[in-house]
């Protein structure tokens, strides 16, 4: 619009250069003559101003036009030298948009052992629920559905579930229903509801993230394959650069190694502790120490029709290690992974066997794996794991109760190769030479794991 | 008394001098942004990265060391769009460090501040490892580090307002070397503009989309799965209608790939630094470019 005084100076210019002729000219009809030339002039500059203007308005609206399509090409072409800040993402706004994450975990078992398992019994122990051996054959394993989220900016929630059939009967199970907060000073951690218990290594974990088909002997016998209870968890982390986590559970009492719910459920707690850190580039590693004191009343173990029970103390220590190593610490195309776990375990108090009478109990056990996994290439693994279980000899009224260990050392070694696709996707064989029970067994599972949807990270 | 009563101010004040002094302990997930850091706060930051320029940043666990590092953080610098979605959130919640949680200004995402390629219409596994926010390989285009720096300096001094003149000072210089740069860069690799590549893993988009080379293929069949047999002998026959002049890989890549399709198609294999630290020259963020560049116009040339 800047042209428009630049014409008009023009034209007043033009004008003033024009009055001094008609100064000069006295006669009145060339005055009058000189004025019809400037109307003329006048009008004819008006015009073409007009059109001047009309003119400008034309390119000025294509040049923004061109400037758009510049811009939005150099969106599309990321030509700019240095790019814009993001346009704010078009998140349709629905309230679905805070739903929480959605795992998914897809997994199955076929199993095939060489002898009966229906008796299947571990002599100096008296097998809890999931202690024993899974079903032969084909079968579909627990499907286990996770929700999680930050609950707000102070906590974050967790919500896993496990879908199984047992007997014809389809059951839903809380796994873990927790909350977790997020802010607490000083390295403090709360997390409460339903969860695994943090004691030992393994126990923590989701059984789909394992590196075996089923978990290692000592943890079905002294921790019922997983250890999980209601209750508190406090945990404390040093403010040092070798890792130094240090905690404790509060918890109801109601699972083995407890049962009952004693104490008016407040039968269990435990404390751990756990150091770590790298070796180099390449290696790194996580040691602890745990410790579980549970009061069981009425606890059942054994056959479910015919039950073994237990009522008393049980004091238990772990002992746990783990290293891994990766070359220059990448694990995507070689990891090896060296881990063990030693359990000892006391019980005092009244043992009564199935079908026969109470019995003042006072007992030592204990057990140990170790384990180790190696990726040779991107995607496959194999594994090799050896576990023990040691019964202390009892009085000659426990002979022929499930605690008569009848002079023998539980064992059993498993290897497994297993090839993944993806990170979500899984396909094992195993094979285990089971000493455990009272006749050797060779035992072959073939599993698949699957993760659909969120998967959220996994720990150390 | 007095006298007493004077070096007690003196050591208070000393000891509110050093801890006021005290260093930004800043946590990078990934050496460019430890890089970045060290180049905007200088001696006013303490700098710790939890990848090397040789571990696949995608592939990093929860490790006990990284644990115990981002529970002193007052920072943690990551790329985000997902790239360390299998151990950032971990870190996160077992930290117990409420000032690197997400949403507060001690967690910086570079990825939200530079503009994403690569952004998935359907978000669905069969197409391999998706990132829902788009290719989170974005330090590979030096274009990029400009918005991310001018963002982590403000974020710097929100921080640590103290030193705020300092990082608006660093980021200043910074921004400038690296503008010259740039240009410099430009010029050197003018001849790369169109060069056909096949990339091992789709590291290099925004590098790609920097110089204007034309990626053909890639040697993973889809990103995040190892390349196969059968489809190293699809790319390998692609290359006849579609020829190509180098292929790219990151020093954490498996090298035996593009060495056997290198051998076969008779162009060169070359391997880059993706980030700070990838290769011996690579020793900070101008150096990683000079070297990336040295690398590429030398592979070309053959």
């Amino acid at each position: 619009m800047n042209s428009i005084p630049c014409w008009a100076i023009t034209l007043v210019v033009a004008v003033a250069l024009l009055l001094p002729h008609s100064s000069l000219a006295a006669d009145h009809d060339e005055i009058a003559e000189i004025h019809q030339e400037i109307q003329t002039m006048k009008s004819e500059y008006e015009a073409r101003i007009a059109s001047l203007e009309a003119r400008l308005q034309a390119a000025e609206q294509a040049t923004k036009s061109a400037e758009a399509k510049a811009e939005s090409a150099q969106t599309t072409a990321g030509n700019a030298l240095v790019a814009a800040p993001p346009v704010a993402a078009s998140a349709p706004a629905s309230a679905s948009a805070f739903n929480p994450a959605i795992g998914l975990i897809l997994d199955a078992k076929a199993r095939y052992y060489s002898r009966d398992v229906g008796d299947f019994r571990i002599p100096g122990f008296s097998l809890p629920h999931e202690g024993g051996l899974g079903v032969e054959g084909l079968g579909l394993g627990e499907s286990e559905l996770n929700f999680y989220a930050n609950v707000d900016d102070k906590f974050y929630g967790s919500l896993t579930t496990a879908v199984a059939e047992e007997n014809g009967d389809t059951t839903v199970s809380v796994e873990e229903a927790f909350i977790q907060t997020l802010t607490l000073p000083v390295g403090l951690t709360v997390k409460a509801g339903r969860f695994f218990s943090n004691i030992g290594y393994l126990n923590s974990t989701h059984a789909h993230a394992d590196d075996f088909a089923d978990r290692p002997l000592p943890n079905r016998i002294f921790l019922n394959g997983q250890f999980g209870d209601d209750g508190v968890q406090v945990r404390w982390l040093a403010p040092t650069d070798l890792y130094v986590e240090l905690g404790g559970e509060l918890l109801r009492g109601a699972s083995y190694p407890a049962g009952g719910g004693s104490d008016n459920g407040k039968g269990t707690w435990t404390a751990f502790g756990h150091v770590g850190g790298d070796l180099g580039d390449s290696q790194s590693w996580r040691a602890g120490l745990s410790y579980l004191s549970a009061r069981a009343n009425h606890r059942d173990t054994g056959d479910p029709d015919a039950p073994d029970l237990f009522s008393g103390n049980v004091d238990m220590w772990i002992v746990d290690a783990v290293w891994k190593w990766a070359p220059n610490g990448d694990a995507a195309n070689r990891n090896f992974k060296l881990q063990g776990e030693y359990f000892a375990r006391a019980e005092k108090g009244r043992y009564t066997p199935a079908g026969g009478v109470a019995l003042p109990l006072s007992f030592d056990q204990d057990g140990f794996y170790v384990q180790s996994i190696y990726q040779f290439m991107p995607q496959w693994r194999i594994g090799l794991r050896y576990a023990q279980l040691e019964a202390e000899r009892l009085g000659s009224s426990f002979a022929g109760t499930a605690l008569d260990e009848r002079g023998r050392t539980p064992w059993d070694v498993s290897a497994m190769i297993d090839w993944s696709n993806t990170e979500f996707s899984r396909i094992r064989l195993q094979y285990n030479r089971d000493e455990s029970g009272l006749r050797p067994d060779d035992q072959v599972v073939v599993q698949y794991i699957m993760s659909l949807g969120a998967h959220g990270a996994h720990q150390f | 008394m007095t006298s007493i009563v004077r070096t007690f101010i003196a050591l208070f004040v000393a000891l509110c001098a050093t801890s006021s002094a005290a260093a930004l302990q800043v946590f990078a997930c990934e050496p460019e942004w430890e890089a970045l850091a060290q180049e905007l706060g200088g001696p006013n930051v303490t700098t710790f990265s939890a990848t090397t320029g040789l571990q696949d940043p995608h592939q990093v666990q929860a490790r006990p060391s990284l644990i115990a590092k981002a529970r002193r953080a007052d920072l943690v610098i990551c790329t985000g769009a997902e790239l360390e979605i299998g151990w950032l959130p971990m870190i996160q919640r077992q930290a117990a460090n409420p000032k690197i949680q997400i949403n507060q200004p001690g967690y910086f995402q570079a990825a939200d501040y530079v503009r994403m390629l690569d952004v998935p219409t359907v978000l669905d596994r069969s197409a391999g490892d998706m990132h829902a926010q788009g290719n989170p390989h974005v330090q590979t285009d030096p274009r990029n580090f400009e918005p991310v720096a001018k963002a982590l300096a403000e974020r710097l001094a929100q921080l640590d307002p103290a030193n705020a003149a300092s990082y608006a000072s660093r980021y200043q210089d910074f921004s400038m070397r690296w503008q010259q740069a740039l240009t410099r860069w430009q010029e050197q690799a003018a001849v790369l503009k169109g060069t056909a590549i096949v990339v091992h893993h789709r590291s290099w988009t925004y590098l790609e989309n920097w110089l204007g080379l034309q990626e053909v293929a890639s040697l993973e069949p889809k990103p995040g799965l190892p390349p196969s047999g059968v489809h190293l002998t699809e790319v390998l026959s692609q290359l006849k209608s579609q020829p190509i002049k180098l292929i790219v890989r990151t020093p954490y890549n498996d090298d035996r790939p593009s060495q056997w399709l290198a051998e076969r198609a008779g162009v060169p294999a070359v391997m880059l630094a993706d980030t700070v630290g990838g290769t011996p020259e690579a020793h900070d963020l101008f150096a990683l470019f000079d070297d990336t560049l040295q690398r590429l116009l030398k592979a070309a040339q053959k």
